[in-house]
């Protein structure tokens, strides 16, 4: 197999439209390992985007020695991408937590689970007697699985009774979930991936998929190099893979000034609405509130769009024009809408342009609001962020009742009187001293959110007791009070779900290293510490193992859009990928959504507030199975370029890391194709300044600085990019300017609540020498 | 005729309520959403009082001597801290509140009057300040559990 570090998305196998991907499985084996050397495979699921692609584990005496993709698997049919290829394992090594880790004296020092566990429980039980349960908060992760989710979801709400639950799952799906809960009632992807095997025009929406789902591009690259090439249609401020390949499929690149997306999205909507074409009857029929979204929209001409994006009018009336006259049309939806301006709203319109279209539920006409991390969609499911369990809406007492009648306890213990806290307010608390406790898990917010200093200062605080559960010493681990040492993928069983619905059972293929336990373990060891029990004095959590958790999950989700009953472990174990509800490919085929006031994951917002819709005026709408077109105004957003700060800013992926590197950076191919961070330039912004490839510049915002080389790209004056991925564990340097977070801004979406990293007015600075 | 003297009032609650939200908004910095939510509504209330300008003007030159106490006074200062932000929300609320009963006051004279013009900037002005108040509820509903119950 060619170096897929270089050739990333490896040989092309063409197909025609409607025929199934052919199988192409790629398999990685550690240097001197033979297939034959391989005692026994484990199947499992990449964990390394969220693109879920079926995998089995290769073991030999113990050790993870290799990787190959499973060809039966519907989402990858073989394939994995250089991520799950040389960074599945290969971060495994002597700098692994193997051992408990508590602060004494100002330094971390290695302890046992019992004196650990005993120093969480005191200081739990100890603020829990003088403050009560709004003094605990859980940040936890799209990295976990769905048993351990369900657990901590079960602890914090049933256990402590906290609203303070949210995951980093807020930086990166909360927008998806959000506009989907907007416009159909409730989370849950309409779309699947065989759609694009099935599409006429694919549209992607701030979605660098090169890079982000490199399996998932794969699929796009063999529509393209086949007989009847889909036309893409990309909006992006850079000029990306995505873009080259849109040009080239006779589609359009669309590059808006970043933050102007919901401009240019009105725009669309308005073009589909004056040139009719619009499926009338699929919108009397199945959706509310056409009147007001052709009034929301009227003001956005062609022109006038073209002024607030900055770009040709005439290719906005052509990417119309396409979704307009194509039979079948997939759309997706990343990062550049989800971590910009006016995220939900932006993120609505492309569903209601598949709702005026009727284009939802059937081959190749399908909506995929993506998600960045392999379990996110758990997270959301299993209500571990700010969701409640199997998409229950906090403003049903209804659903609170199930709840406690499944959990037996009291209704008054699940905290329902707002949605359950956003992970910004999470830190804001604990920045203001309420929240007292704070449990980090599987997620690294020292590199990962916004504006890292703020977020050191608020870690490092003295009345802020800081549990880091995790698999490495990260940059966040150095301000914990305890460190747990977690299992990771590989090392513990599980299951979760990808971007898709579609649920795959990880295996346990080795022991995790040390005295490291999995992190379901460690959950189920402080609910047994804390001794929670239900309203009869029984255990409240009965579970001791991963498939108990599931069964109880599946319990949980029972009768709920994201009913698991259908599944079992055994049934994972002989399909290897199986979408929730009861295998179903994609949801809405009749045009029914989940919008029943009794059924709904939420009664809505305001998309320019975030003002909650009050129940009583969300029946009067009288839903009943309608999906709502939901639509905003444009209006600029919270940061503007200024004569000091004249540039805009924007974050992003690369396609040789995940996150923050914990797993990417220690795996040497992996860190090898991307060892350090860099500044990507307009030609015209580097001319400008004065700097070419290579040189080093600064770049700074109101809140920090961030130093490296230039590299000049393709993309729209005035916008700067940066790769979000590098930290400072494995720099000798003392300052912090490496991170590109020390420049974004503590700012977020009115509805999901996302931060807006691709947003931040910066100016750079060539440094000399 | 005194419906003069109300457009007054709901002209000087809508710049009232335009100030305090720009105040509040400066005054909780550190709460983003606060902070840009409230600076989206004032420059939403600025433009409710600026379509108001016409009608002033048309009525304005009919206009009554007015009652003592009409007029709500603006915010003296914000304050700091959960409960402080609690409270200013609520201050907002009740400023907003009596912009929103002004202009279904306003609306029911307009009916009366027959006035098309005065019913419509009714219709596109009213859910302005149902949107604040809406948020307001949503906001304070969220802060005060943690600011009455946790904060020290």
């Amino acid at each position: 197999m060619s170096d897929r570090t270089v050739d990333v998305w490896g040989p092309r196998t063409p197909h025609v439209r409607d025929s199934e991907w052919p199988v192409r499985v790629d398999q990685h084996l550690a240097s001197g390992v033979a297939e034959s050397d391989v005692h026994r495979w484990v199947p499992s699921a990449c964990v390394l985007c969220s693109n879920g692609c079926g995998c089995e584990i290769a073991v030999r005496d113990g050790q993870i020695v290799g990787v190959r993709g499973r060809a039966e698997d519907a989402i990858n049919r073989g394939r994995l991408g250089p991520k799950g290829l040389y960074g599945s394992w290969q971060w495994n090594g002597p700098d692994r937590l193997t051992t408990p880790l508590i602060r004494r004296d100002g330094k971390l020092v290695e302890s046992d689970w019992d004196t650990a566990m005993e120093l969480i429980v005191h200081r739990s039980r100890e603020l829990l007697d003088e403050v009560g349960p709004l003094s605990h908060g859980f940040y936890t992760s799209g990295q976990l699985f769905l048993e351990e989710y369900y657990t901590l979801a079960v602890i914090g709400k049933a256990g402590l009774g906290t609203p303070h639950m949210d995951g980093n799952t807020r930086l990166c799906t909360a927008t998806a979930a959000a506009a989907l809960k907007e416009t159909f009632g409730c989370d849950g992807q309409p779309g699947c991936y065989a759609d694009v095997d099935a599409c006429d025009a694919l549209f992607l929406f701030g979605h660098n998929m090169a890079e982000t789902q490199t399996v998932l591009w794969s699929r796009v690259l063999d529509r393209l190099a086949g007989p009847d090439r889909p036309r893409l249609v990309v909006v992006d401020p850079r000029r990306t893979q995505v873009a080259r390949a849109a040009e080239e499929s006779g589609g359009v690149h669309l590059a808006p000034l970043p933050g102007t997306n919901l401009a240019l999205m009105n725009g669309l909507v308005r073009e589909l609405i004056e040139h009719q074409w619009v499926d009338k009857d699929y919108v009397a029929a199945h959706t509310i509130g056409f009147d007001e979204l052709t009034e929301t929209v009227a003001p956005y001409t062609p022109e006038h769009v073209a002024e607030i994006c900055r770009i040709p009018a005439a290719d906005l009336c052509r990417a119309a024009e396409i979704f307009g006259g194509t039979e079948r049309v997939l759309s997706t939806v990343l990062q550049g809408f989800y971590q910009s301006n006016q995220a939900t709203a932006a993120s609505c319109q492309v569903n209601n342009l598949h709702l005026l279209r009727g284009m939802l539920g059937r081959p190749g006409c399908g909506v995929l609001q993506m998600n960045g991390q392999p379990t996110a969609q758990n997270t959301r499911e299993c209500g571990a962020d700010g969701d409640l369990p199997g998409f229950r809406n906090w403003d049903n007492p209804e659903h609170i009742e199930q709840l406690a009648r499944l959990w037996n306890v009291d209704e008054l213990t699940i905290p329902h009187w707002a949605p359950p806290t956003h992970a910004m307010q999470i830190w804001r608390y604990a920045e203001q001293g309420s929240i007292r406790l704070l449990w980090i898990s599987a997620t690294n917010p020292a590199v990962s959110l916004p504006q890292l200093a703020r977020i050191r200062d608020i870690l490092a605080k003295d009345e802020l007791f800081v549990v880091v559960q995790d698999g490495f010493r990260t940059e966040t681990a150095e301000f914990a009070d305890v460190v747990l040492p977690a299992a990771m993928w590989g090392e513990k069983q599980g299951t979760f779900t990808n971007a898709t619905r579609t649920v795959h059972l990880s295996g346990q293929a080795i022991e995790p290293p040390g005295a490291a336990r999995s992190d379901l373990d460690i959950f189920l060891d402080y609910a047994r510490r804390m001794d929670f029990r239900d309203r009869d004095g029984k255990a409240l959590i009965s579970w001791s193992d991963p498939a108990g958790a599931f069964q109880a999950w599946q319990e949980c989700s029972a009768g709920r859009p994201c009913d698991y009953t259908g599944l079992s472990y055994d049934a994972l174990r002989t399909t290897s990928g199986v979408p929730w509800p009861h295998g179903q490919e994609r949801l809405y085929t009749d045009a029914t959504f989940p919008t029943r006031p009794d059924q709904c994951e939420d009664y809505g917002h305001d998309l320019i507030t975030g003002a909650s819709v009050p129940a009583e005026k969300y029946r009067a709408q009288r839903p009943d199975g309608r999906a709502f077109l939901k639509a905003a105004p444009y209006l600029p957003g919270p940061e503007q370029p200024t004569a000091e700060y004249p540039l805009l800013a924007t974050t992003g992926r690369t396609v040789h890391h995940f996150h923050t590197r914990t797993k990417t950076g220690r795996a040497p191919r992996l860190r090898d194709a991307a060892p350090e961070p860099w500044v990507e330039l307009s030609g015209q912004d580097a001319a400008a300044l004065g700097v070419v490839e290579g040189d080093r510049v600064r770049v700074e915002s109101v809140r920090g600085t961030v130093e490296a080389p230039v590299r000049i790209g393709q993309g729209r004056a005035g916008v700067v990019f940066l790769p979000f991925h590098y930290g400072y564990w494995d720099t000798d340097a003392t300052g912090h300017d490496r991170a590109a977070n020390e420049l974004t801004a503590t700012t977020w979406d009115p509805v999901s609540k996302q931060p807006l990293f691709k947003l931040a007015a910066v100016r750079v600075v060539p440094v000399n020498g | 005729m005194h419906l003069a003297t109300y457009l007054g009032l709901l002209d000087s609650s809508l710049r009232t309520l335009a100030d305090a939200f720009r105040q509040v908004g400066a005054g909780h910095a550190d709460e983003p959403d606060v902070q840009h939510t409230c600076a989206t509504l004032a420059g939403h209330i600025d433009g409710q009082i600026e379509s108001l300008a016409p009608v002033l003007e048309r009525y304005g030159e009919h206009r009554e001597p007015e009652p003592e106490r009409l007029h709500a006074a603006g915010l003296p200062g914000t304050r700091s801290g959960g409960v402080g932000l609690l409270r200013d929300l609520q201050d907002l609320y009740l400023l907003a509140s009596l912009t929103d009963l002004t202009w279904t006051v306003i609306d029911q004279a307009a009916q009366a009057l027959r006035d098309h013009e005065l019913i419509n900037l009714k219709s596109t002005g009213q859910p302005g300040t149902e949107r604040a108040l809406g948020w307001l509820r949503t906001r304070i509903k969220q802060a005060a559990p943690q600011a009455l119950v946790a904060a020290s």
